[in-house]
This record gives C-alpha cells, structure tokens and sequence, in this order.
C-alpha cells in the first residue's frame, strides 16, 4: 500500500492555512495542496466533498497518517506531537502556556471576527471598520502581553507556534489596512519572522494557487 | 515562612469560557479562590485597570497560578493538564488528542468568540439574538457531524476530556439563546450524560459564589 503524502486543504490568503503551511515546512514535512477557492463558485468550501472533509467548512484541514484534521491549532498541536523536531513548543510548561495563550488570542479572539464568513453578516459599509475593530482590540491586548513574553520573538527567542499565529494575523491587519505604528513589538517580531525561509515560501503570494497578479 | 497561596480564578458566573476551567479545576480535584468579575455591572468589570493588567484581552477567565498568570481557557486547561497530569483530560494517542482539540477549538474559537458579549453589542439590537443563534447553530450543525466518529459516552470515547469541558457551557448557552436543540441528538445526549457528573454540578453558573439569588439553584 503506497502512503500518500499528507493533503493540505489550503486557500492562499487564508491566514489560518497559512499558519499550517508554515509549521509543515519549518517540520520539513512534504506535502500536497489541495486549493480550496473560498471566493469561486459561491465558495468552494461549500461543496459537499469539502463539507465530509470539514463539517465546518473551512480551511485549512490536513490529510495525514489516515485521519483528516481539521481547526489550524489541533493540526499544529498533532505535528508537534508526533515530529516533535524541530519544537513549536518550549519544553517549559509555564512558557508553553504563553505560546498557547497568544495563539488562542490570535486563532481564537481576532481571526474569527474578522474572517469571511463573518464579515458577510455585516453590512457592507460596516464591513472594514468591523475587520478593523477586531483587529486593533486583539493586537492592543498582544502588544501588552509582548512585553512580559517576547525575546527575539513571541514567546522567548525561538520560533513557537505563537509566531505561526502573528505574521499572518499582521497579514490581515495590513489587507484590512490597520495601522501598526501603535504595536512596535508585534510589528518588529513580524519583520524578524518574515526574514526566515519557513515563512516566505509558504507566503500567500508563493501558493499553487496565488492569483497571478498577486503573485511574488 | 511562606504562605502557599491558592490559586485564584477570575470568573463570571455565566460565562461559558470561566465554566470550562472551574470544571477543569473541579476534575483535578485543585482548591482555588473565585474573584468574580461582573461583566455587566459598573459597565463591566473586566474593564477595570486592575483586571486589565491581569487580561490585557479584558476578559474571563484569567487563572493565577504557580506565580504566573494565564488566560484564554484552553490554555489555562493546557497548563493544568500539564502540570496536575492525573485525572487526565486529554487522551494519551496523538490522533484521539487531535480530535479533542479540534472539537474544543471548534467550540472555543468557532462558535463562542462569535456570540460573547462584546461581539454582540456591536451587532444592532433587534439582530442580536440571530447572531448568536446562527453562530450556535453553524457551530452545531458541524459538532453533531463530527461526533458521528469521535463520539463514544463523552465527545471523544469513553472518558471525559476537554472537549466535553466545552461542550457543556455551549449547550447552555445555547439554550440562553433559545436554540433548538433537537437537530443535535449526539450533542444533547452527551450534555446530559456530562451534567450528572460531580463536577459538571458544583461548577454549573447556578451555583456560583457571584450567582444572583434569582438564579441561584
């Protein structure tokens, strides 16, 4: 029986895919993509073959050893827990715990506010600000928390799963055009991480699936 | 001589976010101090400079513990589980562990951030009960699907983990928001299982140290 390589089910500019895109190559782990258009035909993840994969209907979910996960975090948690090299996750459990909780305050209290299927139940005019006020709420309490956890990134000076979270939140906040000038912390953590080889290959605009004319 | 302080939960009564870890600290059989935090009085207490410096994300629950202070309640479970191993709450297999963070995650960060308070009072009044109803009902049309394979007396198998840690304080939140809750008989079945279950009870917002006398149990 041949063993597949893991199936990524990823869309480009979704920041919760990309946090996965970048713990599968910091893990070195090859895989394949299978690019979900959340915009396309009414929105791809809507199809009832994705649906069986993600009841949720949301990318990212990942084929791996058998089993489809899905929710980006369980996914990292699961690649950490079984290709443990190198870690997402400090051995420390009380630094562990700094990794998790701006993870959840990313994955958790800014991204689904601000996330497409959301944003669509607001009225259009209201629409940025919505995204915007998301954003800023979230990343004024991450810059305080910066303060007591941060080295050279996140959580310390090694790259955790916190990190995975940030950049592509910074992402967001850019396409939704928040100004960082007030998050010095969050916006130089950023700068040091998007320097790295993980991070820029797996970049929305590198994706088998990147729009040409938002192409690198 | 040093005292060996308890730890200390800030909490709400009814939010379901602080339920979760109260259920967590009751399983791990932890003695704690309950500081409640009245989300609605004096315009919110969680908007107080003392809590703020506690949570700078100005919400509940926030645990003081080990001389540290965590929020967000999966990592508050995460960091109990790690450090008080025994009873466990999460399996010991990757791929059962998997599916106990996706479901938590799914409740945690899928349903509940698109219903709670603050997101709620930017939504125009008369649709505010829809909002929270069709976040509960999304949310709920995947959890019974995903069930249908992980479920076995509790959301994953047969022993209580964090998942089901979330569960409960969604079904009654859920019923807060008068959702129908008859499309999610795996989802009804397993909540009712959990709430004859000793922690699930002392726990429950009705028995609460901050529970209002008309809502007390």
């Amino acid at each position: 029986m041949q063993a597949g390589k893991p199936i990524l089910y990823s869309y480009f500019r979704s920041s919760c895919s990309w946090r996965v895109r970048i713990a599968l190559a910091l893990k070195g782990i090859d895989y394949e993509t299978v690019p979900i258009n959340l915009i396309k035909d009414g929105g791809q993840q809507f199809s009832k073959d994705f649906q069986a994969l993600n009841p949720m209907k949301q990318v990212p979910a990942l084929k791996i050893d058998g089993i489809t996960i899905h929710q980006s975090l369980a996914i990292i948690e699961y690649l950490e827990e079984t290709r443990p090299t190198p870690r997402l996750l400090p051995q420390d459990p009380k630094k562990r715990a700094s990794v998790r909780m701006i993870s959840d305050l990313i994955a958790g209290g800014i991204q689904p506010l601000q996330n497409l299927s959301v944003l669509k139940q607001v009225e259009e005019k209201f629409q940025l600000t919505w995204a915007q006020n998301a954003i800023i709420s979230g990343f004024n309490a991450l810059e305080q928390i910066l303060q007591s956890t941060a080295g050279t990134y996140c959580v310390g000076d090694e790259v955790t799963m916190a990190d995975l979270c940030l950049v592509p939140q910074v992402a967001n906040a850019e396409r939704f055009k928040v100004d960082c000038t007030p998050y010095p912390t969050i916006s130089s953590i950023n700068k040091r991480l998007l320097v790295l080889e993980a991070f820029q290959v797996t970049h929305p605009c590198r994706q088998p699936d990147t729009p040409t004319e938002l192409r690198a």
